[in-house]
């Protein structure tokens, strides 16, 4: 398993730097470049004063120059300095970091349980009124653009009843700590984690449904029920335990999208994450710091994605680690 | 009454008069909204909106400006002109000091207006007219002209001129020094914390130089990306001040009319932003001066205003804004007319041409102007195909002159000589650069006209240039001119004197405080 995890990591890291290096060609082919973006927020733009801003900037560098030195960077960990927030980018970056994985593994939990839960109630109940009942709750959250069911929420649980925060990730200005601070930070965050956890939701729901009842066919659950065991048992031990295999590969293939999703989620709600961050970059082309976010997000994916194959083998044990 | 017309006049009551005879109180927070988040807070080195919105507070310039634009002291206690109009000596305020206790003095000033010159755009423009500049003593700077300017004592306000430390920034990286991210100014309110993606929090400077200011305590500035959030946050009574453009337009009406709510459309007379369409002057149909005066009478503004700004603002009549000097209405006027831009067409011989039209990626209320002035173009038979991108890349089109209309809105800063003629002198086509003489207008006439009005003395003859270049500019019609824009500050009525001179919230909230 050792060897295979190895394997996996420098893998790993392989195509990390094939991603660095085509994100950065990608971004430079957009048209607008930070100097411009600069002198024009100032009002005023002459040559001479965009020309020594691309030389702060390296952007008068030839760009095969510009790659060699930004991979050198990465390689050696250093994500560069972004010279429009005047912040080293791993610091930028380090400041949201922990906000996002907080709501995107909070609405990660919170799909998969409830879709693993209502995908389990749908098949076991399949035909009847609470499978069409979870289907069609399941189909109305993936189908609802995730702003417009953040903004409904918002309407309904802060505008009109009260209940929760509308926007942040705390009550600023409390100066909560210890537990306090905690609920505070969980107040602030169900709304965004379940607009966000909704939407996936609804996938795992209907594969979990899909998935059980085609294993429910299968002889071995025959062959359970012919052994007499409860059916409670079958459907958790024999039935739940081989339809996840396709829930599990989903999830890993989910990570990258969960990230994707944050970004709507993280600007309605004011959540301080890097998806903001990186939407920011992208308008204002901060160069270093959207690649410094490419390069940390596809890393994210990276590893959830060896969680994925190393989750395989505890789902499924006759699943071998082939070395 | 119709509803658009009672906000446009509880706009210009200003809704301030009954709060002048009040005393101040001491004490509180205000929670106002930031959007969108600053990149960095060192003004001498960040421009954009909303570092100067936050900035403000923390860093001062050696003048404000009332909203007759007249110069108020500020760091500079007095001033001086010779008589030749080419020596302006400023006296610094004494017992002034930096957040870290410093002095203050003429060294400071010295040593901004070094670093100005090659961080900040618009003051380099500004300071290209001056000769020299010396320091007879601490608390002295005498500034030497090339040659009169007339809007000189107008560059001096803190966005356009901030004071930099001289003792935290010489001998330094400026682009990294670590005070870009914890900075340290003279104002009224000190840097404390920004917890990046949620809030600014700045503290009463308690050794600020006017006595007995500030009265606030703290100010959070909250950053919340989205605009229908903003209006939440509001109305949930999380944030207590929303300036100018926070929310989108549709929903002032509704905001304003919340209890305890003031709505002031004060604070933009130095700014004075003025929005129209680039029109490409060098190619195509629009090099002939009939179809863009077409143009002019073909877009229905007063429908723009009332419908798409809800009231706010005013039509523009030409190059100038109304609040800045030297306006004039006395110039060729573009009422909406469509048969009468059709027929300018035919004159023209326009022929169907496909014209592309650009519209500003600033929201909701930008992208609505953009259909409205599309159907209203092909309404007189124009062929308009609407190019959609975001700002840096339509900044990159309009640089490269890639274009043949394009919404853009532009800030004036109380003087043509400082913001209008910038837009249309020759000189001022370059390739590559922005918020130039884009369309590529060429007037001798006019080039003359904007360098004898910068040079010119007395006021009188300043006026007397400018008047006539705002004729000759309308009759050209080198640009589409649209709005006077608005932006209405939303607060709640217990913050007083929130707005005090012409630069509004972005001149800090050392007069704001908090009633009952």
């Amino acid at each position: 398993m050792l060897s295979f995890v190895t394997q996996r990591i420098v893998k790993g890291v392989i195509v990390l730097l094939a991603i660095v290096v085509l994100n950065f060609f990608l971004i430079r082919l957009a048209p607008g470049d930070p100097a411009v973006v600069m002198a024009g927020e100032a009002g005023a733009s002459d040559q001479v004063f965009v020309k020594q801003l691309r030389e702060k900037f390296g952007l008068d560098k030839p760009l095969p120059e510009q790659l060699f030195i930004y991979v050198k960077g990465v390689v050696t960990l250093d994500l560069g300095f972004s010279f429009r927030q005047q912040a080293p980018v791993a610091k930028l970056i380090g400041e949201r970091l922990p906000a996002t994985l907080l709501l995107t593994l909070t609405a990660f939990a919170i799909s998969l349980m409830l879709g693993v839960l209502f995908g389990t109630f749908a098949a076991r109940f399949a035909g009847t009124f609470l499978d069409t009942a979870i289907t069609v709750f399941a189909l109305i959250f993936y189908a609802m653009p995730i702003f417009w069911v953040a903004l409904m929420g918002i309407l309904l649980f802060s505008v009109t009843m009260d209940w929760l925060p509308s926007f942040g990730y705390e009550t600023v200005g409390a100066n909560l700590t210890g537990l306090a601070h905690a609920v505070d930070v969980a107040k602030h965050l169900i709304m965004p984690a379940m607009t966000l956890g909704l939407f996936f939701m609804a996938t795992y729901t209907r594969m979990t449904r899909a998935s059980m009842l085609e294993v429910k066919r299968l002889d071995f659950v025959k062959t359970a029920r012919a052994k007499g065991l409860s059916d409670a048992v079958i459907q958790r031990r024999h039935v739940l335990r081989n339809a996840l295999l396709p829930v599990v590969t989903l999830a890993g293939v989910h990570s990258g999208t969960l990230i994707g999703g944050a970004v709507i989620t993280e600007t309605v709600f004011a959540w301080p994450g890097i998806g903001r961050l990186m939407y920011d970059a992208l308008l204002q082309r901060d160069y270093n710091l959207l690649l410094g976010v490419f390069v940390i997000c596809s890393a994210m994916v990276l590893i959830f994605n060896l969680i994925t194959d190393l989750v395989y083998r505890l789902v499924d044990p006759r699943i071998e680690f082939a070395s | 009454m119709p509803k658009r017309v009672l906000l446009g006049a509880l706009l210009a009551c200003g809704l301030t008069a009954s709060t002048l005879a009040q005393e101040p109180r001491t004490g509180g927070v205000i929670n106002a909204v930031i959007q969108p988040e600053p990149p960095g807070l060192m003004l001498a080195q960040v421009q954009n909106g909303p570092t100067q919105m936050v900035s403000g507070n923390i860093f001062e310039g050696l003048l404000r400006y009332s909203p007759k634009l007249e110069p108020l002291p500020e760091l500079a206690e007095s001033w001086s002109v010779s008589e030749d109009a080419k020596t302006y000596t400023f006296k610094l305020r004494k017992g002034v000091t930096w957040h870290d206790g410093k002095p203050f003095t003429a060294a400071d000033v010295l040593f901004s207006m070094e670093m100005l010159k090659q961080t900040h755009a618009r003051a380099r423009t500004n300071l290209a007219q001056v000769d020299k500049i010396e320091t007879p003593d601490d608390y002295t700077v005498v500034f030497t002209l090339k040659q009169p300017f007339g809007p000189f004592l107008g560059i001096f306000e803190v966005g356009s001129m901030p004071m930099v430390p001289k003792h935290l920034y010489e001998g330094t990286d400026w682009k990294t020094n670590p005070y870009n991210n914890a900075p340290v100014g003279t104002g009224p309110f000190m840097f404390k914390e920004w917890q990046k993606g949620s809030f600014i929090r700045l503290v009463k400077n308690p050794n600020y130089h006017e006595k007995g200011k500030p009265y606030l305590d703290e100010i959070y500035w909250q950053i919340i990306p989205d605009a229908a959030a903003r209006s939440v946050a509001y109305e949930t009574g999380k944030v207590d001040v929303l300036p100018g453009g926070s929310v989108e337009n549709f929903d002032v009406p509704r905001l304003s009319k919340l209890k305890d709510t003031c709505v002031t459309g004060a604070g933009w007379e130095f700014f004075s932003p003025l929005a129209w369409l680039w029109l490409n002057n060098r190619q195509g149909p629009l090099a002939d001066k009939r179809v863009r005066q077409a143009i002019m009478y073909a877009i229905d503004r007063d429908f723009a205003k009332d419908v798409i700004w809800n009231g706010l603002g005013k039509v523009a009549t030409g190059p100038s804004a109304s609040t800045i000097k030297y306006y004039t209405d006395d110039v060729p006027k573009y009422p909406y007319d469509p048969a009468k831009a059709k027929a300018l067409l035919k004159e023209a011989g326009y022929k169907g041409e496909k014209i592309r039209l650009l519209p500003l990626a600033y929201g909701e209320t930008w992208q609505r102007w953009g259909e409205a002035v599309k159907q209203n173009l092909q309404d007189v038979g124009m062929n308009i195909e609407t190019i959609a991108t975001d700002v840096a890349g339509g900044n990159q089109k309009i640089g490269d002159w890639d274009y043949d209309i394009a919404f853009t809105y532009l800030y004036q800063y109380g003087d043509p000589a400082l913001g209008v003629g910038r837009n249309y002198i020759s000189s001022n086509i370059a390739k590559g650069q922005v918020f130039n003489n884009v369309e590529g207008y060429s007037n001798p006439e006019i080039d003359k006209l904007f360098a004898d009005g910068a040079t010119a003395t007395p006021d009188s003859k300043r006026k007397e240039i400018y008047e006539k270049a705002q004729k000759i500019l309308v009759e050209d019609a080198p640009v589409a001119w649209m709005l006077e824009l608005q932006f209405p500050t939303i607060t709640r009525c217990k913050v007083k004197n929130l707005i005090t001179t012409g630069i509004g919230v972005n001149d800090g909230f050392k007069d704001a405080w908090l009633d009952k």
